[in-house]
């Protein structure tokens, strides 16, 4: 289970939105499983189709995370076209066993579906969002 | 023995560990796939045997992360 404030989803979704056609992406810091900010980031690909990180990024959301006493929780990316469940890719990709993937889908424009997800050898198991109101 | 920090978690290692040995100490099952940086600078693959950790090092280990829909 992971713990979401309604605002930071909302925030992915217009992310999401803004970055269409491309996939957008970012991480979630937070203490244990409560995500407390987001941070967008750059997706180096500039794809529809795929996305990734640039290290130099990662890097400095990971320090800036530490000074705020936070850890890097969960990584999100959204998915334009098609639902809210890892693809292969996502699964092949999925090297950190720790943190907790969230794909966001936008596949219906109207009503984006958001979803999280653990992904350890090759496997991935949904786990459910708590939507936290502030 | 030598003190460094790790992911922001204090370690204690042997004294001229290399950055293999601590990728090893710390599983890291896919090195190939971490960047890593040594007091904030990014380091080659190539580099990972030859450079030793002194004391008060800072490492970080960052999984590349991507995919695709």
């Amino acid at each position: 289970m992971i713990i979401i404030p309604q605002n930071i989803i909302e925030s992915i979704i217009e992310q999401a939105q803004r970055e269409l056609p491309d996939e957008a992406c970012g991480l979630l810091a937070g203490k244990e499983n409560e995500a407390v900010k987001q941070y967008p980031l750059t997706n180096i690909d500039h794809s529809p189709e795929h996305f990734s990180f640039d290290p130099k990024e990662q890097f400095q959301v990971l320090r800036e995370a530490r000074k705020e006493g936070l850890q890097i929780i969960a990584n999100y990316h959204s998915h334009p076209e098609s639902p809210a469940r890892p693809s292969e890719e996502d699964i092949r990709l999925a090297y950190d066993p720790d943190i907790i993937y969230i794909i966001l889908s936008l596949q219906d424009k109207q009503s984006p579906v958001i979803k999280a997800f653990k992904i350890n050898n090759g496997k991935s198991e949904e786990i459910s969002i708590i939507q936290k109101t502030v | 023995m030598a003190k460094i920090t790790v992911n922001g978690k204090t370690q204690e290692i042997e004294d001229n560990a290399t950055l293999a040995k601590l990728i090893v100490s710390n599983n890291i099952s896919q090195p190939d796939m971490v960047s890593i940086q040594l007091n904030e600078e990014f380091i080659l693959k190539n580099d990972y045997g030859s450079i030793t950790l002194k004391d008060g090092d800072t490492v970080d280990f960052l999984y590349f992360m991507g995919g695709g829909q």
